[in-house]
């Protein structure tokens, strides 16, 4: 990494980098990438349309398992549909987010494996920035419309006593789960520097974390919802907040204020993913192919 | 260039040429599958993690579906238990979501290194479907077995007590893994005429998943969905393997249930053979 810095100081004009941040400059970088994908995907609008149409009706899968099993029962593990739909377009939401947004994360270790992260050491922008925008696909807009679908189905069937704090927690908990879910990319991305093959187990997290909070906390093992509450906090995602727009308790007996607390868990996974990337940028050594 | 040429006419009667005197050779191909796969160690430890997880959030499912209504779709607990680790353990032997072959050899038709394959003088489905039976071969022992063990530790599962129904179950996932294949060939071969099959690929992937019965168990798709599901053969990936396994299938039921999956097989491996016939002879293979 320090070849690098000093090559890009070296190349750069100072007044072009010098006085922006490099948040600034990463956040930059990443939209000029993200835009330049975008122009490749619109190049194939037909292929484009068909594979978001796939992302769309595979994500939608989900939800239709779901509806299957109400054809059977009318609650599951004490929930309505409605219920579990507002649990599961919480969560598909959240996470088509920072799907679409640092999905592409998941290929690190390929880079890794055939060598082609070297080219984005060499290059005067954030690494985290142009893994992030690899490759960027907008046909994962297909989860979120489902994810919103099925949020704006929950929202019209259920019967909630609305209060401010309950219709400010929605526009919150979807962000704050986007957050969260982001910095679970960026830790599996960090992961993928010392274990290159091993983009499943990132998996496990992501598809299995978001899997895991379209149902509701009281169908799964008291171990399970307390490893997701405070060892990999993805119950902030969606559980713990709509939960408390739902007035339904949480098996894991916490006090009511923490409902409100998916920001502050997403800014201290955030640091926390960062710390981790750091390590991982910092412990790469390139296979040399 | 165009490939009519070289490709002999009657490829039936090359088939049957090829299996006669060199079995050998598909073997070692299928051989060469399995070790090819078993290179990566660490993406094999961190996919059975990834299906471990998953298999303990849908056991969990189930066991709150099956709380409400116990016995559901001729199922008991520990059967429908069974059923989810099953699922975990053949998604990738029957290749229900992709992941075998076919990215390599539409890659091949794309690019025209498909004439290449076409001059050996080997078969090209043969060979393919030896190299897939190898891949499955190693799937089943290196992704399945784990997560059926440590799904049978955490879970109370119902194992087969007789050595003849495991049996059975293994001939089930063979024929399984070889109409994965027929399916995953034909839409392989679209890209003779589409170049980029990844829409065709991404549609087969959807049916195989939503078909085998891999998000919920067949008896359970209502009225005639669940008619048409079982009659499609992405049944054979999981539902028949899975109800084989279960003890659902005795005497002739079991001849029955193989003969659904074996008619399933032979009808997509000849279409597969149909297509190959004409794609080699109508289509001018891309140049590099």
């Amino acid at each position: 990494m320090a070849e690098v810095r000093a090559g890009r100081e070296v190349r750069e004009p100072e007044t072009e980098f010098a006085e922006r941040s490099r948040l600034v400059e990463g956040v930059r970088a990443y939209g000029l990438i993200v835009a330049m994908w975008l122009r490749s995907t619109m190049a194939y609008r037909a292929s484009f349309v068909m594979t978001a149409l796939g992302n769309f009706l595979v994500t939608g899968f989900d939800f239709v398992t779901i509806m299957l099993m109400f054809g059977h029962v009318d609650a599951l593990g004490g929930f309505t549909l409605p219920e579990i739909a507002l649990l599961y377009g919480a969560s598909a939401t959240a996470f088509g987010l920072s799907d679409l947004v640092l999905g592409s994360m998941d290929r690190l270790g390929r880079r890794v494996r055939d060598g082609t992260l070297d080219t984005l050491l060499v290059r005067p922008v954030p690494v985290l920035a142009q893994v992030a925008a690899d490759r960027f696909a907008l046909r994962r807009l297909g989860r979120i419309t489902q994810g919103l679908l099925v949020l704006g189905y929950a929202l019209l069937t259920l019967d909630i006593a609305w209060t401010p704090l309950k219709v400010v927690m929605l526009p919150l908990m979807v962000l704050s789960g986007a957050a969260i879910f982001g910095a679970v990319f960026v830790a599996g991305a960090a992961f993928q520097f010392y274990a290159q093959d091993a983009s499943e187990v990132q998996s496990a997290f992501t598809y299995g974390g978001t899997t895991l909070l379209q149902y509701p906390p009281s169908i799964f093992a008291q171990d399970l919802v307390r490893g997701v509450t405070f060892v990999v906090p993805l119950a902030f995602v969606s559980w713990l907040p709509a939960l408390y727009v739902l007035g339904r308790d949480y098996p894991v007996d916490l006090p009511r204020w923490v409902a409100f607390l998916p920001p502050v868990v997403a800014a201290v996974c955030w640091v926390l993913a960062g710390l981790a990337w750091r390590a991982g940028l910092r412990a790469y050594r390139s296979t040399g192919s | 260039m165009g490939s009519r040429r070289q490709m002999p006419a009657h490829y039936a009667r090359a088939l049957w040429r090829n299996e006669g005197g060199d079995v050998r050779l598909y073997a070692v191909v299928a051989a060469g599958g399995f070790r090819r796969h078993a290179t990566y160690r660490v993406a094999t430890f961190a996919g059975v993690f990834t299906n471990t997880v998953f298999g303990f959030i849908l056991a969990y499912t189930y066991i709150a579906l099956w709380d409400e209504r116990p016995h559901l779709g001729g199922y008991d607990m520990s059967q429908a238990l069974t059923y989810v680790w099953l699922g975990q353990a053949l998604l990738m032997t029957c290749a229900m979501m992709g992941g075998g072959f076919e990215d390599e050899l539409m890659e091949r038709i794309r690019t025209g290194d498909i004439a290449v394959d076409l001059y050996r003088p080997a078969d090209l489905q043969l060979w393919w479907l030896a190299g897939d039976l190898g891949r499955a071969a190693f799937h089943l022992l290196g992704r399945g077995i784990v997560p059926m063990v440590l799904g049978a530790l955490a879970f109370d599962l119902a194992l087969p007590g007789s050595p003849w129904t495991w049996l059975a179950f293994l001939v089930s996932v063979a024929l399984g893994v070889v109409v994965s294949f027929g399916v995953r060939f034909l839409v392989a071969l679209s890209a003779f005429w589409l170049l980029d099959g990844a829409g065709a690929m991404q549609i087969a992937w959807l049916a195989g998943l939503f078909f085998s019965g891999m998000l919920l168990p067949l008896p359970l798709f209502p009225g005639v969905l669940g008619e048409v599901a079982r009659a499609l053969p992405w049944s054979s990936l999981l539902q028949v393997p899975a109800d084989v396994f279960l003890g659902r299938y005795a005497g002739w039921d079991l001849l029955r249930a193989y003969a659904f999956q074996g008619g399933w097989a032979v009808a997509l491996l000849l279409a597969g053979r149909m297509l190959q016939s004409v794609a080699t002879r109508r289509v001018v293979v891309q140049g590099g």
